[in-house]
């Protein structure tokens, strides 16, 4: 049972590069980093936020950098990101949510979502929005205030994003996900709940593709 | 009505209609890395059983040491990530293709080399590019780690039907253009989000004319494209490769099974949402220049000019040339280089290694270049030593190691196999993002043959000048 998503009431950092990839969200290869490391242990995911886009958040000395956004103190407690085209390409690693969650993001907005990266999103409780590229850019720039004064609201029961100048704009994503995000169901609670239309199936398709299920013989 | 291949393969295996383009897919093959303890710890949890042991199937990769002595027995050699994949295979009673087997290797090379990916079959790995086993007519796809979770306990995975694009690669490949070439000379004109939300079929006489090993490499970087699925029709050169491999269909079954594969391609008439054509008859080696994949041009060419727009592309283009170090306008050919890989899940197979090792033929690694071969599984290993690839590379200078992600991922042996702050690696492999092989590492994807014309010569090079 993840935690319901209702309401959200937050400033947004404004990240608008386009294909900012999973590895420059959640870097694998910081020997000091947890990288990979979350991707084994269930432990240690304290620390998660700290290596949240690291290759960007600090210089060689491990000092932060302040010319990148999520380090200004304005978006600091930011839980909306609204970032560029194509985010959260490439790897499938769940460390680049987790790291986004830990660090306090609950919503992403952004003109197209990596697929992989969006189910991810579901599956942890995040919000993921696509919106057209104009209108993100209008949100990014009603955003560059930051906290405390650019307040966006998220309310997913009624399909809006209200901006700070009191815009208020649609959102709309499949019936089953915001269910599952406003009840704050689990997907493999509600499939498990099904497994036996899934065994039904599998006699199907053994009798039908014998070939494909031949395996423990072999074995 | 006409279908295509996608609506075919995903028909068929649907479970259950969650609407809005969604379904419950059952699915057939789940294979597995070892990057998969923590799945294993939320099943542990949760109290549950892993469903079908015999339809899960595991190889370490994305951890394990790559470089050994040649006295050191690889089994006795493990770290925390395989040991874990083993204990867990040990517990549920999954196949592990384990470090030092005969038959481990990178994952998705096993499950080619196995016989376990099969036209028509669905196939779930918590691995971005398991893509690449659509080469073989089958719907493979990356899951995380939480997708991964919901795989092991119920064998089946809710999914987004794709919308159906269709690439047909036309023309006739040049001299020393390859498959990975054509893949990224594609995704250098579509762009990284090209395919964004749809599945690819990959088709045409180039394809036609391919071999596995080569369409293989070209479903590899469909994910670079932005597709989570990339698919090629199953034809005689499927069927000739998948013959006798452990896990495929024998005698009746191989009968019935070719007869399903045989329907298994889009109809005549089938829509897609979106086709495209790309002649490849003009096209050079490529080599990226940047920090992704699409930005990419052949090796004659000039490095992109960012001029003074502020537009999101130019912007992006500047930091990818601040990071990675070059000069916007100049030759690409001659810059200066550090190391070379050749190796993972997009050219760590046999044809890479013949393809690489006809250059390397004869000649020596430049004094300043760190060159490594990484054969993707050990059937490969074994072959390219009987054929003697293996001496021409370590006789040239480069060293010769054991399967893995190794420096594809900046992940092997526990993130050690890397490049250092700085330095310029030409690499067979699929992502050339920010940090990917070290912490400002700065990565060139290329093709085998072009990588080691990069070792031999020290410097960015093209393989057409040592022919």
């Amino acid at each position: 049972m993840a935690e319901p998503f209702t309401t959200l009431i937050s400033h947004a950092v404004p990240l608008l590069r386009d294909n900012i990839d999973t590895d420059a969200i959640s870097p694998g290869s910081r020997p000091q980093g947890l990288g990979v490391k979350t991707e084994f242990s269930e432990k240690g995911t304290s620390r998660l936020a700290e290596e949240l886009f690291a290759n960007w958040r600090y210089d060689q000395s491990g000092q932060e950098r302040h010319d990148f956004v999520f380090n200004l103190p304005q978006f600091r407690s930011a839980k909306i990101l609204i970032a560029g085209a194509n985010f959260g390409c490439g790897s499938s690693r769940e460390s680049a949510v987790w790291m986004l969650k830990e660090w306090g993001i609950r919503c992403i907005v952004a003109p197209s979502i990596a697929e992989i990266f969006t189910n991810n999103c579901f599956a942890n409780g995040l919000l993921p929005v696509t919106l057209p590229e104009t209108i993100v850019r209008e949100l990014a720039d009603e955003a560059q205030p930051g906290a405390p004064a650019a307040l966006f609201r998220v309310d997913l029961s009624a399909n809006s994003l209200v901006t700070p100048s009191g815009r208020t704009v649609g959102i709309s994503l499949p019936e089953f996900r915001r269910r599952a995000l406003l009840e704050g169901l689990d997907e493999l609670a509600v499939t498990l709940q099904d497994q036996n239309q899934i065994a039904g199936y599998l006699v199907r398709a053994r009798r039908e593709w014998p070939w494909a299920y031949q395996l423990k013989a072999l074995l | 009505m006409a279908l295509t291949l996608l609506d075919k393969v995903w028909q068929r295996h649907s479970v259950a209609d969650l609407g809005e383009g969604f379904h419950l897919l059952f699915v057939d093959r789940h294979l597995l890395n070892d990057l998969a303890g923590r799945g294993f710890l939320t099943l542990n949890r949760r109290g549950l059983p892993l469903r079908h042991p015999e339809l899960t199937f595991a190889a370490a990769d994305h951890t394990v040491a790559t470089l050994w002595n040649a006295q050191e027995d690889p089994r006795g050699i493990n770290n925390a990530y395989a040991k874990n994949l083993r204990e867990n295979a040990a517990t549920h009673g999954f196949r592990l293709f384990d470090v030092g087997d005969a038959d481990h290797g990178i994952v998705h090379l096993v499950a080619a080399e196995q016989g376990l990916a099969l036209p028509g079959l669905t196939i779930a790995c918590g691995d971005s590019h398991t893509c690449t086993l659509g080469a073989i007519g089958a719907l493979a796809w990356g899951i995380g780690q939480s997708e991964l979770v919901h795989v092991l306990a119920t064998q089946a995975s809710v999914q987004r039907k794709p919308g159906s694009m269709r690439i047909n690669l036309e023309g006739s490949l040049p001299e020393s253009v390859t498959a990975k070439d054509v893949i990224l000379h594609s995704i250098g004109r579509l762009g990284v989000a090209g395919a964004a939300g749809y599945a690819v079929e990959f088709a045409g006489p180039v394809i036609a004319r391919m071999s596995m090993e080569e369409r293989f490499t070209v479903c590899n970087m469909a994910v670079e494209l932005g597709a989570r699925f990339g698919l090629i029709a199953p034809d005689e050169t499927t069927f000739v490769y998948l013959a006798g491999r452990p896990y495929s269909p024998r005698d009746r079954q191989w009968d019935a099974a070719l007869q399903d594969w045989k329907s298994l391609c889009s109809d005549q008439g089938a829509e897609f949402a979106v086709e495209r054509t790309i002649d490849v008859s003009l096209i050079e080696p490529q080599i990226t220049w940047g920090t992704s994949p699409g930005q990419v041009i052949g090796i004659g060419e000039n490095i992109p000019q960012t001029g003074v727009s502020d537009g999101e592309a130019a912007n992006a283009a500047r930091a990818a040339l601040d990071y990675i170090g070059l000069t916007p306008g100049a030759p690409i050919k001659g810059t200066p280089i550090d190391m070379v890989f050749i190796g993972s899940c997009v050219n760590g197979r046999l044809s890479d290694l013949r393809e690489a090792a006809a250059v390397v033929h004869g000649r020596k690694v430049a004094p300043n270049v760190t060159a490594w071969v990484s054969p993707g599984s050990e059937p490969v290993r074994r072959a390219a030593e009987a054929e003697g690839l293996a001496d021409i590379f370590r006789g040239a200078g480069f060293k010769w190691g054991r399967p893995g992600c190794s420096m594809c991922a900046g992940s092997g042996d526990l993130m050690r196999e890397i490049a250092s702050p700085r330095q310029r690696v030409v690499s067979t492999t699929n992502r050339n993002f920010v940090g990917r092989q070290g912490p400002g590492s700065r990565t060139h994807l290329v093709s085998p043959s072009m990588a080691a014309a990069a070792a031999l010569e020290g410097c960015i090079a093209d393989v057409r000048d040592l022919r």
